[in-house]
């Protein structure tokens, strides 16, 4: 330990590098660039996995959606082509034969797939928007950011049929002033007057959401444009431990049962699965972490074989010197510490520059980013084992790859070193 | 102090092997001051260097204040080198970017001394050999007369047993190699043992005795004061 400690170790190092100082800017920045390549990328992909996550963290990740096409098999007697229509009996029905559902369901809507929006009224103005007919149970599988002192719409609206509506941001900015409070508030839809209960921020709650959305009750929704038992599709959230995969396939097989479609049949019900898509995409983010970790380490690996190389030829041009300390008293072992120690004093310090920098790179890039909600990026971190693992990785790299120069320091006879010029 | 029998030593050159050292008997007692002379070639080198142990003799005997000098692994090789041996070479070999205390310095660190007692005693060998006021100077900064004073003071730093000086003066002009020449008698003075590898015979003539090799052996070992009377016969 005194080896470590002691003012002539240091002095030895400094002056070594002081020597070679072009040089050895440049092996550490070998190394500085690797170790800051792998702090990059490996917090860039934490980003985009947290990016990923804020993106979906609005929807229940482990929810689905169904609905009704056309028959391509013919069945039971019914012809191929047949027009499905999804019953709001149909979700309880699944709920019951499908114990991993927790939440399921009905949707109906206006101007969401084709055909023109509700026309939307308030004093002189108007526009045209998708209204949706939703139950209470969406805001368990969606969480809705109501403010303005509004709220979802809930089992009252839905048990008394009422005429309340929650409402996008855009919908507010064209129908409401400024500074106009819209909540409680009317409008028209489609010539019936809607109280305003909420105001919703846009979070894509299905995969085709907008902030012009209109949110009314369910039951209102059906009185209105009179839909009867029909649903338009059923959004389903499975639980967390649930394979939504086989949910999906599940649904798909006992809609094919109530409805009485060929097994076979894949075109009869659609469905999209957004629990299958996040995990993709955090596969995806998962193989990127995985690849920045390899790039990071083989870069920093390139790096430490620079360090390597820069204290063969050190070494190389202080043979002399090192016979003359020799000479004086240095033994082996000394000579040896003494060249490892430069060899990881170097990777050190390049590895925690190349982390520095590399977190002030992150922290750059996520400043920029942070505003952009589109953008599937942020909060790029490095979890602090993995940074300590770098370092430790870099730290034996430099010690082994340290031993090479530091065995032929140690190679040449002190009269041959004394007799180099 | 030193005892040497029947010491040999040969270096391959090709597929020649050239003898060196060829059966070299010889011994300094305690406080002496010795020449060895030889002109190039001779072996005086050679013999210097297997003193201090940084080379190995083929066979023969080597006894250096009683201890047997045999089979030596390099750290204790480097141990005794540090214990028993203080080195004075041609060309001064300073650390260039260690001022003229931290070369001097250099040996007790590696016998484990601290800091403040390395400087200390650095400081007042640097003083023995009138350098104080230099002794935070770069060897750079030093003139060759100067830089072979830091090498002395280096050399007497651990207080060894013996001093070995190869061509101490062979850098140096006459002036500054009789300065030189008359610290390292003040030195013997002080009871040091001190072996100087010289070619010249006036460095030669300051010393106690002169050992004069020629191919390989001694062919003559006498007091100063028998070498002159010789002289002053012829």
């Amino acid at each position: 330990m005194r080896f470590f400690f002691d003012k002539n170790t240091w002095q030895e190092i400094f002056g070594s590098i002081g020597k070679n100082r072009t040089r050895t800017i440049i092996t550490v920045i070998g190394v500085l660039w690797g170790i800051f390549i792998y702090i990059a990328l490996a917090g860039a992909s934490k980003g985009l996995d947290n990016g990923f996550e804020r993106n979906f963290e609005t929807v229940a990740k482990n929810s689905l959606w169904a609905w009704s096409q056309r028959t391509s098999i013919p069945y039971a007697g019914y012809k191929i082509g047949r027009s499905l229509r999804l019953r709001v009996g149909d979700a309880q029905v699944l709920r019951n034969r499908i114990p991993d559902i927790e939440y399921i369901a009905p949707i109906n809507t206006k101007g969401v797939f084709g055909g023109e929006g509700a026309q939307v009224v308030r004093n002189l103005t108007s526009n045209n928007y998708p209204v949706y007919g939703y139950v209470p149970e969406i805001a368990k599988m969606a969480t809705q950011k109501i403010y303005d002192n509004g709220r979802f719409i809930n089992e009252e609206d839905t048990e008394n049929i009422r005429k309340v509506c929650v409402i996008g941001e855009r919908v507010q900015q064209e129908l409401f002033e400024k500074d106009e409070e819209p909540v409680g508030q009317f409008i028209r839809i489609d010539g019936v007057y809607f109280q305003v209960v909420g105001v919703h921020k846009f979070t894509r709650t299905t995969p085709f959401g907008t902030d012009g959305d209109i949110y009314i009750p369910f039951v209102t929704f059906r009185n209105l444009y009179n839909t009867g038992d029909n649903a338009q599709f059923f959004t389903i959230a499975a639980y967390d431990d649930a394979d939504v995969v086989q949910v999906e396939k599940d649904v798909k097989r006992v809609l094919k049962g109530i409805h009485r479609v060929h097994p076979d049949d894949e075109r009869a019900f659609g469905s999209f699965n957004l629990g299958e898509i996040f995990s993709r995409i955090m596969g995806f983010a998962r193989g990127i972490t995985f690849l920045s970790l390899i790039v990071g380490l083989a870069t920093i690996l390139a790096g430490v074989i620079g360090i390597g190389n820069i204290l063969l030829i050190s070494v190389k041009e202080r043979t002399k010197e090192l016979g003359i300390r020799r000479a004086l008293g240095a033994t082996p072992n000394e000579v040896r510490s003494q060249i490892l120690l430069e060899s990881v004093f170097l990777t050190m310090l390049a590895g925690i520059i190349g982390i520095i920098l590399g977190a002030g790179v992150l922290s750059i890039i996520n400043k920029m980013t942070e505003d952009n909600t589109d953008f599937p990026y942020t909060n790029p971190t490095v979890p602090i084992p993995l940074v300590i693992g770098a370092l430790l990785v870099m730290v034996v790299l430099g010690t082994l790859i340290g031993l090479i120069p530091a065995q032929r320091a140690v190679s040449i006879k002190p009269i041959d070193a004394l007799r180099e010029e | 102090m030193i005892e040497i029998k029947d010491l040999h030593k040969s270096y391959k050159m090709g597929s020649n092997t050239l003898h060196v050292l060829k059966g070299i008997n010889f011994n300094v007692k305690e406080g002496e001051l010795v020449a060895i002379m030889g002109s190039s070639g001779s072996g005086k080198s050679t013999l210097l260097n297997i003193l201090g142990m940084l080379d190995v003799a083929d066979s023969g005997e080597y006894r250096l204040d009683g201890i047997h000098i045999k089979n030596l692994n390099e750290t204790k090789a480097a141990n005794y080198r540090n214990k028993f041996l203080g080195f004075i070479f041609q060309s001064f070999n300073l650390i260039n970017y260690k001022t003229a205390l931290e070369n001097v310095a250099l040996p007790l660190y590696y016998q484990r001394v601290g800091r403040k007692e390395r400087q200390e005693k650095a400081l007042k060998y640097l003083e023995h050999v009138g350098l104080k006021e230099w002794s935070h100077h770069l060897p750079s900064e030093l003139s060759g007369g100067q830089k072979q004073r830091v090498a002395i003071a280096r050399a007497m730093v651990a207080e060894p047993k013996v001093l070995l000086a190869d061509e101490l003066t062979g850098a140096l002009d006459s002036t500054t190699s009789y300065e030189v020449m008359g610290l390292i008698q003040k030195i013997n003075d002080q009871g040091n043992t001190i072996l100087v590898v010289t070619h010249e015979d006036d460095i030669a003539h300051m010393c106690k005795r002169i050992v004069y090799l020629r191919d390989g052996v001694i062919v003559e070992d006498k007091e100063i004061e028998q070498v002159r009377a010789s002289e002053y016969v012829q």
